[in-house]
């Protein structure tokens, strides 16, 4: 697990910027260099002694981006930039920063990736941090059913919640969090637990104010042993007109393009499932527009029986999206894995990780990011690429995003 | 070393340790007052202007921003901070310790030089007196007066120079610099662009870019100077110079935002109907920036130069960015292409590098402007116009060098004069070109209000909104 600390980053806005070299000349460490086109700050030379901001005549200089401290932005990606990358700045008036819980999943989350990144080119802009734990959206449960077969080890449920008329802006990949009622053993409120959301930008059902989440009854922690799942339970044992805290949206990076033509990959194990659903349903309730791309999906589980969605999944068109299943404790089969299956597809993979118009994701469970990166790697090697070299171009294309938990 | 603001002239070079020369620039001061009271921007004198001042030349005192009534402003002597064991990194003297005083064999050769660039100053501020009356906004307003200081203390910073090392010649220069007058008949600047009209903002913001950045390249080159009280004065310089190109460079932005913005809202292109909306249509901009820029090029000189040559070898001006260059910074038998004209043909010939520093340094500039230029595209581009603005040729519309007798069209093209003459209107701004742009000048002098042919700036001066009162008039 990375812990990645956070820091500010200094930058400079190339859209304000003129090029007067005057904070170069300024800068008493030389952490400031500069190409034909743009003026950039070193990171690690930088030591924030401020020494370049007063004599900037526009300002561009005074800029700073959170990052993760082991990845922040290098100098060839400030080369580039016509702009500044977005950061997920609050609202104003509302709290400066994201909870703290939510800074430390959303860390552990995309550490596969490498830390924060930039959404793909053509991402719709996400609102982030709306609702503050000090002020939740009230959300009122109007669905909440089992997912998964009875007779299924798991018990994952689809639940549906309405925000009546609380603005609850969300895009395909972003996650809420739910605080659940009452104290810790500790007598504190518990922490935020973060989910995932199910359901495209335009609500459950189209043109409501609703949203749905993938929510897996905790019973066991990962070693096995029997745990309680404070938050999971609370959900999953929610009835209609319950009412919820929510906060949030969060999430910037994990989002899907939006440009016609473009493909996604999607690669999930579990409740990894969730924001799969929410872009699948969101590309099916387009699909009418023949915006083309392509959809393929990589989907585990233990067994059919604890697929989540596996009926409605089964009823989309071939034509429309390319499913691939693995079971790893399937009865009649041999154990498959979700790298097992992105082996067999090697081709049609090469093709995509090929395809600047296409764009990978990954979530679910820790465990699966290994097996994947190496199922990445034979396919590249088979097929005359290299997978440090591809993952590098599509980090810097914003087309890989990783949330594994 | 701070500023000591008690002194009458504010100054980091212990003035008061050498009585001589503070008496002759106590001498000089209200001959200055006088000058900036008759030439300085018409009607300010009773304005609270908020004001960037120099309090100290360490980058922490850069900028201390207050209202000032500008009259009042204190004009000073300033030189960045002396680098211990500084050498001279080109020409003959290449390696020898930088000089405190000046050479004896180079004294009229740097006189030369820095009234050359002393006269630009005052000249800028008489070229730009006007334009108060008619600024579109307040923070506009603002960013000209701050121009226009500090190209006062430009001239401060070279006749403290002229009377600190080149004696009672010196003093002579620095009476001469406040005598000239832009545009003058009898009595003009010395160089050839800073006797222009600088008659409306669409012109002073060209004017900021292309030809306060002549200014930054001419400065450049002579903080590489051997002679150190030069270079430190300039590379104090280069500082302020920053805002001005600042201003010309967000000015030309502004404009270009708003004209796209209401091309897209009105959906019109067609020229004509672009200025019945009230904003500046983009052709326009491109023959005032085709005018600009040719008449900048001029400032750097001939191609072939042995002025400058001998500017180098001796160790008085470098190239820019000379000590970041990987070469001898000798020239000893390097080559420099340069332009030529072979009859009616543009062609490259090779020349020998230290004869063709002029043209080094004016290719350096026209990479920065090109730059630049790449930028507003952007804006444009990003609007979805389908507009590209561009330099024009280096050849174009050039009065000194090797092209001044010739005709070249913005594409580079030799062309007969009967061609130029044709269209010249449409390379160059038409007298019908000014009047239009003369009627957009109003005076918008309410806080937070823009002219409508000028966006409002992205972000205020000292992180102050857009609409804080950066000037307050009596």
């Amino acid at each position: 697990m990375n812990a990645a600390e956070l820091v500010r980053q200094h930058l400079i806005d190339p859209e304000i910027c003129i090029r007067c070299n005057t904070c170069e000349e300024t800068c008493p460490v030389h952490a400031i260099q500069h190409d034909a086109r743009n003026y950039v700050v070193r990171f690690d030379t930088c030591e924030n002694c401020r020494a370049c901001i007063p004599p900037c005549p526009t300002g561009a200089i005074e800029n700073y981006r959170r990052v993760a401290r082991s990845n922040p932005y290098a100098i060839e990606d400030q080369f580039s930039w016509d702009e500044l990358p977005a950061e997920a700045e609050p609202s104003p008036g509302e709290t400066a920063e994201l909870p703290a819980d939510v800074v430390r999943i959303t860390e552990i989350a995309t550490a596969g990736q490498g830390g924060a990144a930039l959404p793909p080119w053509s991402a719709a802009h996400p609102y982030e941090g709306l609702h503050t734990i000090a002020r939740p959206a009230i959300a009122t449960v109007t669905g909440n059913y089992r997912l998964t077969e009875d007779r299924a080890s798991s018990d994952v449920h689809h639940i549906v919640l309405d925000f009546g008329r609380t603005a609850f802006p969300v895009l395909e990949g972003q996650s809420l969090g739910v605080i659940a009622p009452g104290l810790d053993a500790a007598g504190k409120a518990h922490h935020v637990r973060l989910y995932s959301i199910a359901s495209p930008r335009n609500g459950e059902r189209p043109g409501y104010n609703n949203l749905a989440l993938t929510v897996k009854r905790v019973a066991a922690d990962r070693a096995g042993r029997p745990v309680h799942g404070v938050c999971s339970n609370y959900l999953c044992d929610l009835k209609r007109g319950d009412q919820v805290k929510v906060v949030g949206p969060y999430g910037t990076s994990f989002l899907m393009p939006n440009h016609p033509g473009s493909s996604l990959m999607m690669i999930c194990t579990g409740t990894g499932s969730a924001p799969m659903r929410a872009m699948t349903e969101r590309r099916r309730r387009r699909a009418a527009l023949g915006e083309g791309g392509r959809l393929m999906l990589f989907f585990g589980a233990r067994a059919p029986a604890e697929l989540p969605y596996f009926g409605p999944l089964m009823k989309l068109p071939k034509d429309f999206i390319d499913i691939n299943l693995a079971f790893s404790r399937a009865s009649d089969r041999p154990k498959r894995y979700v790298q097992d299956l992105i082996r067999d597809r090697g081709e049609d993979v090469a093709n995509m990780l090929r395809d600047p118009e296409s764009y990978i994701y990954v979530c679910g469970l820790k465990g699966m990011e290994t097996g994947v990166n190496e199922a990445f790697a034979a396919v590249c090697g088979a097929h005359g690429m290299t997978w440090d070299a591809v993952l590098d171009g599509l980090k810097r294309e914003a087309r890989f995003h990783v949330e594994t938990y | 070393m701070t500023i000591d603001y008690s002194e009458r002239i504010p100054n980091n070079v212990d003035l008061a340790g050498n009585k001589t020369l503070q008496r002759a620039l106590e001498h000089w001061q209200p001959r200055f007052l006088d000058w900036w009271r008759a030439m300085g921007p018409e009607g300010s004198t009773a304005f609270d202007v908020y004001l960037r001042t120099a309090v100290s030349a360490e980058s922490d005192g850069w900028a201390h921003f207050d209202y000032v009534r500008m009259p009042e402003y204190r004009w000073g002597i300033f030189l960045s901070p002396p680098e211990p064991g500084r050498l001279i990194s080109f020409g003959a003297h290449k390696g020898e310790p930088a000089w405190q005083e000046v050479p004896g064999e180079y004294r009229s050769t740097l006189r030369r030089i820095i009234v050359t660039q002393g006269d630009t100053e005052p000249a800028s501020v008489e070229q730009q007196r006007l334009l108060g009356l008619t600024c579109p906004s307040l923070y506009d307003l603002r960013n000209l007066f701050q121009v226009n200081v500090e190209e006062g203390r430009h001239l401060w910073a070279m006749v403290y120079l002229l009377h600190a090392y080149f004696g009672r010649d010196g003093r002579e220069e620095a009476e001469a610099l406040l005598e000239r007058r832009s545009g003058d008949a009898d009595n003009p600047r010395i160089l050839g662009a800073f006797n222009e009209r600088t008659p409306d903002w669409l012109a002073f913001f060209l004017f900021a870019f292309f030809t306060d950045r002549d200014g930054k390249f001419q400065l450049a080159a002579l903080t590489e100077s051997g002679f150190d009280p030069l270079s430190r004065t300039c590379r104090f310089m280069l500082a302020e110079e920053a805002h001005h190109m600042f201003v010309g460079e967000s000015g030309v932005g502004r404009i270009i935002q708003r004209t796209c913005q209401a091309m897209k809202e009105h959906r019109v292109e067609e020229p004509a109907k672009v200025r019945a909306l009230g904003v500046i249509d983009l052709p326009t901009l491109q023959r005032y920036l085709n005018f600009h820029f040719s008449v900048t090029l001029d400032l750097y000189g001939a191609e072939i130069s042995s002025n400058a040559a001998n500017f180098h070898t001796q160790g008085l001006k470098g190239r820019f960015e000379e000590t970041k260059i990987d070469d001898d910074h000798v020239l000893a038998g390097a080559q420099y292409p340069i332009l030529d004209l072979a009859g009616d043909a543009l062609v490259i010939k090779s020349a020998s590098a230290v004869q063709a520093l002029n043209e080094r340094l004016r290719d350096d500039y026209i990479k920065e402007c090109a730059a630049g230029v790449a930028r507003w595209n952007r804006i444009i581009q990003k609007a979805g116009i389908g507009f590209e603005l561009a330099l024009p040729h280096k050849a174009f519309h050039r009065r000194i060098g090797t092209f001044a007798d010739a005709h070249v069209s913005p594409e580079g093209r030799v062309v007969p004069e009967s061609e130029w003459t044709h269209h010249s209107r449409e390379w160059l701004p038409s007298q019908a070109d000014r009047d239009f742009v003369a009627t957009l000048m109003g005076r918008v002098t309410e806080p937070g209000k823009y002219a409508n042919w000028i966006s409002p700036p992205a972000r205020g001066i000292d992180n102050k909104p857009t609409d804080f009162e950066y000037v307050r008039f009596a």
